[in-house]
């Protein structure tokens, strides 16, 4: 879409949009470039000289057996933290949809927790799984099941998890909210004057008509679990046990920063700039055109 | 005729109160470790390394709060908290400004080279800053800029959502408006100033709640940058309280610091609710 009417000149267009040209180039562009060359070469010891080696730095990424398992943990941690903060979303969506009156009160009280800051929710999901004072581990304890997620991988992922989808539920009850409003009262009319009850309706009615929505949240969830959930896997378990809750982005951290492994942590950044391409393809391409609100 | 069919499609009676009671338990269930987090910081140290710690609030507020506000573990949390502030603020209105303007010359001028800086915004939305940190991180400290508040925020107004969003409003401005402005001899800035930004008022407000939510719970890259304490926001800093090794974490000052950096947050998504959601809507869409 273009404008008919427009100024002439290009003098100020280009001094107005120098900015955020600059700011790209910059932050952005020069940046992304580094990582793209640098995963091409292995600098030696001492930073002072690197080596060429073509595609070797994802030849041994392909290799490793650390980076296969981070795959997979990624792919598990997100499709459970998806689920997680979907699932109840929808639940609690559909039931303020029921109400004729007080939904906006629950909907105030529920957008809370999406303000807290990923590595707060960390904080705070720690506090109560800490295995010395938590009082979830404690009462676990009394009921005779020994809390640690310091030492059990599966515990810990199960913690992230949880933490990670806490403020998601409120940002997915939000879009599950406005599209349930959005649903023709004339149509969930006509099906109840046809005799079908609530859970009927929902199933054969409602659930599709809410599917654009439900894709959209699909991705976008998605794409918070590989990128924003740094915070939470950081301040819980820091990657452990045994790397057990190292997902992708931690490891570009920990290998980059900590390990000082540039060659192979540009490759690992490589490798997510082409997820996220992919990522945002199936974004335009499945819901630009589907999701109306 | 309509009331009978409403009663059949929303609940009354048992099925009211069921709903009702979902609801609350739903509440309940998702403002626990808010609560949780709240008690902790109004008891004291020993009453939480007794398990279990107590449900029901202390008499600690003040000391805790005051505690952590005014000494802190590393620093004290104000100077976190005005950090904290700079850098959102900073993000919410550089990545505005940069976009309105930026939005403003695409729309309403033919300029050469106008496809390429189109094209060169948009793969900005594609990449997160998580993903080309190390480099980043080499730019910023090249450019002497670790420890600064120009290192926390330039870096992140690198991306492209707000000139996206920009673009589609002015993309609905009628062209009328711009017709007649350059009937009248308007030169664009005034255009710009008198139509395009006052009509933008809404959009930018909701954007302003977003970005500054996205700025304040940053993680990562001011955990990279800020070396120094004085620099630390309250977000990254809460991670830096807890001691290393085997030392008991001083949990109320944590806790107290938890809540402290969630309610700027807060206040602005619940305050400004209405702009928020729409804020996400659009930003998103």
């Amino acid at each position: 879409m273009e404008k008919r009417v427009t100024f002439r000149g290009w003098a100020l267009p280009l001094l107005l949009i120098a900015p955020q040209v600059l700011i790209s180039a910059v932050f952005f562009f020069y940046p992304a470039g580094q990582a793209i060359w640098q995963s091409f070469f292995i600098p030696d010891p001492f930073g002072l000289t690197s080596q060429f080696v073509g595609l070797g730095n994802f030849e041994f990424l392909l290799g490793d057996k650390f980076y296969r398992a981070s795959f997979l943990t990624t792919a598990v941690f997100s499709i459970l933290v998806t689920l997680c903060s979907m699932i109840p979303a929808l639940f609690l969506a559909v039931m303020a949809d029921r109400l004729i009156k007080g939904s906006g009160v629950y909907r105030t009280l529920l957008i809370w927790p999406y303000a807290v800051a990923p590595a707060v929710a960390g904080v705070l999901w720690l506090f109560m799984f800490n295995t010395r004072v938590g009082v979830i581990s404690w009462y676990l304890g009394k009921l005779g099941y020994d809390w640690n997620h310091v030492l059990n991988g599966g515990e810990a992922m199960g913690l992230v998890v949880v933490a990670s989808a806490w403020g998601r539920i409120s940002y997915n009850f939000l879009f599950f909210f406005a599209a349930l409003q959005a649903v023709p009262r004339s149509v969930i009319e006509a099906a109840a004057i046809d005799g079908a009850r609530f859970w009927r309706r929902f199933w054969t009615i409602v659930l599709p008509l809410l599917s654009p929505t439900t894709f959209f949240l699909l991705v976008v969830n998605i794409v918070y679990a590989f990128f924003e959930t740094f915070g939470v896997i950081h301040t819980i378990t820091a990657g452990g046990p045994q790397q057990s809750t190292t997902v992708l982005v931690y490891k570009v951290f920990s290998d980059g920063f900590v390990g000082q492994d540039l060659g192979s942590s540009s490759a690992q950044s490589v490798v997510l700039l082409i997820v996220v391409g992919l990522l945002t393809v199936i974004q335009f391409k499945f819901i630009e055109k589907r999701v109306h609100y | 005729m309509a009331r009978e069919i409403q009663g059949m499609v929303e609940k009354r009676g048992a099925g009211l109160w069921l709903t009702h009671v979902f609801m609350i338990l739903g509440v309940l269930v998702i403002f626990f470790p808010i609560w949780l987090a709240f008690v902790a910081s109004t008891v004291t140290q020993a009453d939480i390394v007794r398990p279990p710690m107590p449900v029901w609030p202390g008499d600690q507020f003040w000391i805790n709060y005051k505690n952590a506000l005014f000494s802190g573990i590393n620093v004290p949390v104000a100077t976190m908290l005005f950090n904290s502030l700079v850098m959102a603020i900073g993000i919410a209105v550089g990545k505005i400004v940069i976009s309105l303007l930026s939005a403003f010359a695409i729309v309403y001028f033919r300029f050469p080279g106008r496809n390429v800086f189109f094209w060169m915004i948009f793969l900005t939305l594609m990449l997160p800053v998580e993903v080309r940190i190390v480099p980043t991180f080499e730019v910023v400290a090249g450019f002497g800029m670790l420890n600064s508040y120009s290192g926390l925020i330039f870096p992140l107004i690198a991306s492209a959502t707000a000139t996206f969003l920009f673009r589609q409003f002015f993309l609905t401005i009628p062209d009328e408006l711009a017709e007649a402005a350059r009937v009248d001899g308007a030169r664009p800035m005034r255009f710009f100033w008198d139509i395009v930004v006052p009509m933008s008022r809404t959009n930018i407000a909701a954007l302003f709640v977003i970005l500054f939510i996205y700025g304040w719970n940053q993680y990562l890259w001011p955990l990279l940058i800020t070396t120094d304490p004085e620099m630390n926001t309250i977000v990254m800093g809460i991670k830096q309280m807890f001691p290393t090794g085997d030392d008991f974490a001083h949990w109320p000052t944590i806790m107290a610091t938890s809540i402290l950096a969630m309610i700027p947050p807060v206040i602005v998504v619940v305050g400004m609710q209405r702009l928020f959601i729409r804020g996400l809507v659009d930003s998103e869409k």
